[in-house]
Parts: C-alpha cells; structure tokens; sequence
C-alpha cells in the first residue's frame, strides 16, 4: 500500500511563539533553542517511519503554551 | 498613437507637478481596454518593483484564478526606506499612470475596489493622490478607488503588514506558513502591487510587451526608478534601463566616479565594492556579486566614510523598526547592533565581537514572520564582506577619522523611542 504522506516536517509560528521552550525540552532532536531561548527548528523533513520523533513531536505540538506549532505533513517528490 | 516615450518612461512629461487626468491622456493617450492584457504581461516579463522582484503576471494569474467577485487590488506606496522616494516622485510626476495600472490590474483579476496605500507622513502626496481620484470620480467610470493611510513604519509597507493594516489597523506583519500566499481584505483576495510595477502595467496596456522590452536586458525587460543618495551632488530619482552599468548610473546621477562602495536595494539590502563598477543594474547581474536591485536604492559611500560606521546605524535604526512580534528579529537585531557598536568603540577581545556577530547572523537568519531579519542579516554579512580594511582597522584598534567624526553618507532617521513607535 502507498501512503500519502511519507514525511513531516515541525513549524512553528515565530509571531505567536514567545520562547517558553518547552518544545526544546520535549523534542530536542528536532528543535533547539537559541542564546534568546526561541526555538531554532531545521527545516529537514523526517520520514514518519521515525516513530520516536513523530511522537516528540506531536509532544511538542501540544506542550506549546502558546499553540505555535505544528505538524506539517509532506511528500517526497519522487 | 504611436509611441514616442523613450526614457524617461514613467516619469515621463516630468514637469513638476503631477499631470491633471486631461493632461495625463494628452501625454499618454487613453488606456486601452484590458483584452489581451493578461497575455501582454506575460510576455513583458515585468517584475515586481518593490524589493522582492516577484514575476507580476504570476501574481495576476494566482489571483485570477481565485473565485469570487469582491477582490481588492491594493497599490503600495509605502515606501518604508528612509533613502528611497522613488514612488513619491512617480505619484507626484504622473500620479494617473499609476491609477491606470490599477485599474487595469482589477480588470484583470475581476475586483472591484482598489486601496491606494500611501504613509501618513507624505502629506503632499496623499494630496496629490486624493485630487487624482476625486478627478477620477468625477469620471464615474471603472473600480472604486479609496486611499488608505498608514502610519510610516519600515516594515508597514510589507505586503502582509499592509494587509493586516486594512484590516485591524496594525501595521505589522503577518506569519504566513506557505508561499505564495494569497492575502485577504476582510475576505477579499488582495493583489498587492507596489506603485511603480503599476505605472510599467500602465504602460504595457498601452504601447504591449515588445515596446516594454525595448530596454533593459532579456532577464529583466524594461526601465526601473533608482533614488541615488549618499555621495551625490544632490539626492536624484533616475529612471534607468535594467542592466545600465553601474558607472553609467553614477555618473548621471553626479555622484562620486571612484566610491569605496554602493549600498544596493535599500536598508535590507546588500553593499558592494566600488570594485565593480562596470556590473550592469540588474538583478541577474548582480546576485553572484551578493547585490540586488531591490526597492530602487543605490546610496553612494566615498573612501574616506567608515563602511562600519554607516551599517551600524542602519543596523541600529533597523533593530528599532522591528515590530518586535518575533523572537530572533526583536532580540537578535539589538544584539546585532550591539555588537556592531562594540566593534566601532572598541573592546578587549574585538576577534570575539566579529566572530559572534556571524554567529549571531546564522542564527537570526530565515527565522521572522517576514523578511526583516533577513535584510538586516545581509546587510551585515555583505559590510563583512566588503569594509574588510575599515573592520580590520576598528579590531586593531587603528583610529578611524570618519567614525570620531560622525561624518555619514547614508542619512538615517532619528531613532525613536519604543513608547513612541505608532503603529496603527
């Protein structure tokens, strides 16, 4: 079976973030955090096979008090 | 009407003053109907004047294909940098030209209204603009024009800031997770078009691509306003083919032969060496130098100013026009100038200072809502590329005449204290 999906990629809204950091604190493989404490995120899609990952991400998502990020759900261009 | 207009092109009939409705047709002629606009664009190749130097046509062809009838066409006359006036001197020369574009722009895409955005310090201008279209009005004919004004802030004349002011009176930008994005007024779909990019439509209604074409280079077709400042005789808005050597520029702007270097495209823009004065004005041209064309701006810096010295108050200037919604641009651009400060007056271990501001310049990099933050980051980046000699001198701590001096080319407003930013 094909998916549609075979990659994801964690945003964050830099409007709406205001540097709690627990998003670092809840996945630090995907996000670290500046001398300011905002979150330095790399744009790197991850496969959504890295099941780890995609639940500290999923994590993150939803220990943002501010609600500034997401899960953005992508496909490898083939 | 055949077509005579050489450059000057939208300045053309400069005379002064801003050309009456009657006087503007006689000049111009009548702006033909929109019929085959859309593909006359498109083969003009016309981009975007304001910065970005995004493809108008693709812009046009998103919006057209949105449904729904209530789209607003917005024309941004913003012009947040302090140095340019390239869209004040075109809305006070041919004020109507612009207003054709516009119109034409919403016949286009199918809106019906049109904001024209001009900041609420130019009061000259928004008198100019409010007599062209209450002569417009009395006309009767075409979409319903309104003027909008904003208060003037660097980063209000950004599109997504633009939009956020007609809608909740605020000017500051807005996050947009992806691109393009199309903007909305209320629920409108907004095309937003800076003024000069609707003085070109104007014309390319008029006289078609091939006549666009004419000048400039195949990449980037057509004629462009550059406002020379710095080192000039006086400051001048020049309407220049694309791909003019820069030396030609200078020279036609009276401005110093030999400079130490030219800051391109603006306060977010990118310095470059007097090195390479026989690189066309363009944006293709420019880029593998670092440069850009930008919103118009070429600032002129002669050997004996401090390439350190001039970024840091535009850095410091900068940090402050931040609208301080995001975390890297509110913290890192003080930091930044901070820095850049402590390089100028001198510190115990000035290797550190540098080596933290690329840093910190890495680090700021592509993380804002818009690209503010950015501009601020190339600018530096391209002044460590290009005052290597004048950074030196500040690390070993050689005496810089220019800095002690406060002698400075690039002219900066005054900085104005957080409390008293406006920003709706």
């Amino acid at each position: 079976m094909k998916r549609k999906f075979d990659q994801f990629v964690l945003r964050v809204d830099p409007i709406l973030c205001d540097g709690f950091g627990h998003c670092h604190e809840l996945a630090p493989e995907l996000v670290g955090v500046d001398e300011w404490g905002y979150p330095i995120i790399e744009g790197q899609p991850t496969p959504l096979g890295e099941i780890e990952i995609l639940k500290s991400a999923r994590l993150a998502v939803r220990g943002c008090p501010r609600q500034a990020l997401r899960i953005e759900r992508g496909r490898r261009t083939p | 009407m055949t077509m005579t207009v050489t450059l000057p092109r939208v300045l053309h009939a400069a005379s002064g003053r801003p050309l009456s409705l009657r006087e503007h047709e006689e000049t111009f002629g009548a702006m033909p109907p929109t019929g085959t606009l859309a593909a006359e664009l498109e083969a003009s190749g016309l981009s975007g004047r304001g910065g970005a130097g995004f493809a108008t046509s693709k812009k046009v062809e998103l919006l057209a294909g949105l449904r729904g009838h209530h789209k607003v066409v917005v024309v941004n006359a913003m012009e947040g940098e302090p140095v340019g006036h390239k869209d004040r001197t075109l809305l006070s020369t041919n004020p109507h030209l612009v207003l054709d574009g516009a119109q034409a722009l919403a016949g286009l895409i199918g809106a019906r209204r049109v904001s024209v955005c001009v900041s609420r310090k130019e009061s000259t201008i928004i008198h100019h603009v409010q007599r062209a279209l209450h002569e417009r009005e009395l006309r009767g004919a075409g979409p319903a024009f309104e003027l909008q004004t904003p208060p003037w802030r660097y980063v209000a004349g950004e599109e997504s800031a633009l939009v956020h002011w007609l809608n909740d009176n605020e000017s500051m930008p807005q996050y947009r997770p992806t691109r393009p994005h199309v903007l909305h007024v209320g629920r409108s779909p907004a095309l937003v078009v800076n003024a000069e990019t609707n003085a070109h439509v104007g014309l390319i209604g008029r006289f078609g691509a091939q006549w666009f074409r004419e000048v400039g280079t195949a990449a980037s077709p057509g004629s462009t306003l550059v406002a020379v400042s710095g080192a000039v005789y006086r400051p001048v808005v020049l309407e220049v083919a694309l791909g003019t050597p820069l030396r030609t520029l200078l020279s036609d702007a009276g401005a110093d032969p030999d400079p130490q270097a030219l800051l391109l495209g603006g306060y977010g823009g990118a310095w470059l060496s007097g090195e390479h004065l026989d690189t066309a004005y363009c944006a293709e041209a420019l880029r593998p130098l670092g440069g850009t064309v930008g919103a118009g701006i070429l600032v002129v810096v002669p050997r004996d100013g401090c390439g350190l010295y001039e970024t840091y108050r535009i850095v410091e200037w900068m940090a402050n026009e931040s609208a301080r919604q995001c975390g890297p641009c509110a913290f890192g651009l003080p930091a930044v100038a901070k820095d850049l400060q402590t390089l100028l007056r001198g510190s115990r271990d000035p290797r550190a200072v540098l080596e933290r501001v690329r840093e910190r310049c890495e680090v700021i990099e592509g993380r804002g809502a818009c690209r503010h933050p950015d501009g601020v980051v190339r600018l530096v980046k391209s002044a460590m590329a290009v005052f290597g000699r004048d950074i030196e001198g500040h690390v070993n701590g050689v005496s810089c005449a220019a800095a002690t001096a406060s002698r400075q080319w690039v002219a900066v407003p005054a900085i104005e204290h957080e409390s008293d930013l406006v920003w709706e």
